[in-house]
């Protein structure tokens, strides 16, 4: 098994992620989709660990979980804000700054 | 009290006196009339006391230099403001004062019933400070204060009634003109300084002595004047608004447009003399300008049926005589200022005499309706008379003396030109007196003589001309003394040309083309027939009250021979013209390229505008596809 594999699944889940990014509509979905795509980063970067041989990569994978993290909380406190407000989850209707 | 004080009272009391008017508002409504008649006799009284004291001088010390203050103090250039008392300067000053004094007291009553007489009396007031200082200035510059200053006072007076549009119109006209010649008169005082250095008479006469100018500089210096003068004098061809500034009242166009302003631009030639002694070409313009003019006047006079237009038209040709014989050289400058002086008398008695018909007949100008006066205004009459026989130039009367010496000058062959000038100025000289006397006699016999052809008004009443109080017959009565005796007093011993010598210079006799005899005769038999040609068509037959269509002249002179429209077509059009082309260039060149650029802007940012959709979706996939060309240029190469 080469690690091109591990490359291959990183791009594929990439994909998925950025796929549900941009389709969905709903923002809870549209997250998730955002927390496919920088845990496929992360798997990317830890497959580079690996063939490098050194530990860079896999340190970069947890700064990447950190901000991830951090990033879940104020983005779903948004999302929660929003629907409160709005009484509804879809992105398209965000769409206050548009005169 | 010497020189040096007194003449800068001749200044200061009118425009005080104007000043105080026009502060004073209507609290001096009262008595306003009177400072202002005070204000012009007690100036006369001081040229009077002035003339005492240069009479006591002998006759080369008779020019005084009065300084007032440092006026512009720049680097080379250096004026000081101040006056020139000298025979010159004193004859214009008494014939101001004394002239203007008259028309003063004649407009207290002239005037009575004007609401605004006292702003009347102001503007007069400031009319002859104005004058004053035209006449007195030692340099160019303060004279063209004074020209600048006659010329709003001019402008004030013929838009006195400024309520009624055409006479604010004629105003505005006469300013419009007037500028045009002192555009001439700016460029001259330019040419003069970077010439000469300086613009006072002293120096530009020294420097061309001195041969600092060239010719041509001369020439251009003398022409650039002449048109100043044009424009001031009502000369060719300059000389449209005059007819039209009659619109003011009578009193102004005796002292203003007949006797005193008018003649401002012959004293500006006599006065250049040095400038056109050296452009020779110059002075030949001067002498034309003059003919034609004087023609000209005669021409529009002879059909003009508004008793006051045509006795503007007759000043018109009397001032081109005085420029044909100021442009004779030196041989004509004292005849060219003692026709100036007679004329003032003669014209200013004239005009004033038609105010007092018009006084009496309710304001009616046109001659048509006049007729059979001579027996209701006894004293109009007979002063009127005197000063038409003065203009005529019959002998024993004022005219005589002066305008018999310019023919006889204009029959003096020039030095160094051809006989054809003598022969050709001469005849239009004697040619003008002609016609002079026939067009001064229609008036005259239409005016007074012939049956009665007056107007009803709205209710069949006639009006009921009566003799003028008395406040107006004492001028037009002393006016007419001048226009009797003053030719002759001033000629005797040839004392007015003596007293002028030490300005125009002294003159050895120059013998005529024809002896002195033969043209006498000849002006005189002109002079007759013009006279009995207007007796039989005016006096003796009925004058129609409408005018006859008239001759292809008559029309073309009733019109001002076309000057206005010739005017409009040649100025007035294209300037409308191009003045609406640079609008409609403005409009659209200018403020579409503009515009244009402001509407590209706002077009390009509403195109921008339509991709902000407010879709966080399609954000996203902008970036995404933003950073998918950046890797794809990032890496490309290294592929």
């Amino acid at each position: 098994m080469t690690l091109t594999n591990y490359l291959v699944l990183s791009g594929i889940l990439f994909s998925i992620g950025a796929a549900t990014v941009l389709l969905r509509r709903n923002a809870i979905i549209v997250f998730m989709g955002v927390e496919l795509m920088l845990n496929a980063t992360n798997l990317a970067l830890v497959t580079f660990s690996r063939l490098h041989g050194d530990l860079t990569g896999q340190v970069m994978a947890f700064f990447v979980m950190v901000v991830a993290a951090a990033e879940v909380v104020v983005g779903l406190a948004i999302i929660v804000s929003i629907f409160r407000t709005r009484k509804s989850a879809s992105v398209d209707d965000i769409n206050l700054l548009k005169s | 009290m010497d020189v040096n004080s007194l003449a800068p009272l001749l200044v200061a009391v009118p425009l005080a006196s104007a000043a105080v008017l026009l502060l004073l508002g209507r609290r001096s409504d009262r008595w306003g009339h009177w400072l202002g008649l005070l204000a012009s006799t007690a100036a006369f009284v001081v040229g009077a006391l002035l003339l005492v004291e240069l009479l006591g001088r002998p006759a080369d010390d008779r020019s005084i230099r009065v300084h007032l203050f440092d006026w512009i103090s720049a680097g080379r250039f250096d004026l000081s403001a101040g006056l020139l008392v000298d025979p010159l300067s004193l004859t214009f000053v008494l014939l101001v004062t004394f002239v203007g004094s008259l028309i003063h007291l004649y407009s207290v009553a002239y005037m009575a019933h004007d609401a605004a007489r006292r702003r009347f009396f102001a503007y007069l007031n400031l009319f002859i400070a104005a004058m004053l200082i035209l006449v007195l200035a030692d340099s160019y510059l303060l004279l063209f204060v004074g020209w600048e200053g006659v010329g709003l006072a001019s402008y004030l007076l013929i838009g006195f009634w400024n309520h009624h549009t055409p006479y604010a119109v004629a105003a505005k006209k006469a300013f419009v003109a007037n500028r045009v010649g002192d555009i001439g008169l700016l460029v001259a005082l330019m040419l003069m300084f970077a010439t000469f250095g300086s613009v006072d008479f002293a120096s530009v006469s020294a420097g061309i002595d001195g041969g600092l100018a060239s010719t041509a500089t001369l020439t251009a210096t003398g022409l650039m004047l002449l048109l100043a003068a044009c424009g001031k004098s009502a000369q060719f061809p300059l000389q449209s608004w005059l007819g039209d500034a009659m619109a003011g009242p009578t009193p102004v166009s005796a002292l203003i447009h007949a006797a005193t302003m008018v003649t401002a631009g012959v004293y500006l030639i006599v006065r250049s003399a040095p400038v056109f002694e050296g452009a020779p070409t110059a002075q030949l313009v001067v002498t034309v300008v003059g003919a034609i003019t004087l023609v000209f006047g005669a021409v529009v006079g002879c059909a003009k049926d508004d008793i006051k237009k045509a006795l503007a038209a007759s000043t018109m040709s009397q001032i081109g005589y005085m420029v044909l014989a100021a442009g004779l050289g030196p041989v004509g400058y004292a005849f060219a200022i003692f026709h100036l002086v007679t004329h003032g008398f003669f014209k200013a008695g004239m005009f004033l005499g038609a105010g007092s018909v018009m006084h009496g007949m309710d304001d009616q100008t046109d001659m048509r309706r006049f007729g059979a006066l001579r027996k209701y205004m006894v004293i109009t009459w007979v002063t009127f008379g005197l000063g038409w026989l003065a203009i005529l130039g019959v002998p024993p009367f004022s005219g005589f003396w002066s305008k018999d010496k310019i023919i006889e000058s204009a029959f003096v062959v020039p030095e160094g030109a051809g006989e054809w000038r003598a022969w050709l100025f001469g005849a239009v000289a004697l040619i003008g007196a002609g016609i002079t006397a026939f067009y001064m006699s229609r008036l005259f016999f239409m005016t007074f003589h012939g049956s009665k052809r007056w107007t009803k008004d709205a209710d069949g009443h006639e009006p009921h001309p009566h003799e003028s109080p008395a406040l107006m017959t004492i001028p037009m009565i002393v006016l007419a003394i001048g226009s009797v005796g003053l030719g002759f007093v001033l000629q005797l011993g040839g004392g007015f040309t003596t007293w002028l010598e030490p300005v125009t210079g002294h003159v050895e006799h120059h013998e005529p083309v024809l002896p002195v005899l033969v043209i006498q005769v000849v002006t005189l038999l002109a002079v007759a027939i013009g006279l009995v040609l207007a007796w039989r068509q005016y006096a003796s037959l009925p004058v129609p009250e409408t005018a006859p269509e008239g001759s292809a002249l008559t029309r073309a002179a009733r019109v001002d021979l076309y000057q206005d429209a010739v005017n409009d077509a040649v100025l007035v059009e294209p300037g409308r013209h191009l003045t609406r082309s640079l609008v409609y260039g403005d409009r659209t060149a200018v403020d579409g390229t503009f515009t244009g650029l402001g509407r590209l802007t706002v077009g390009i940012g509403e195109l921008v505008r339509r991709l902000q959709t407010g879709y966080a979706r399609q954000y996203a996939a902008t970036m995404l596809l933003g950073l998918v060309v950046l890797a794809v240029v990032v890496l490309a190469p290294r592929i």
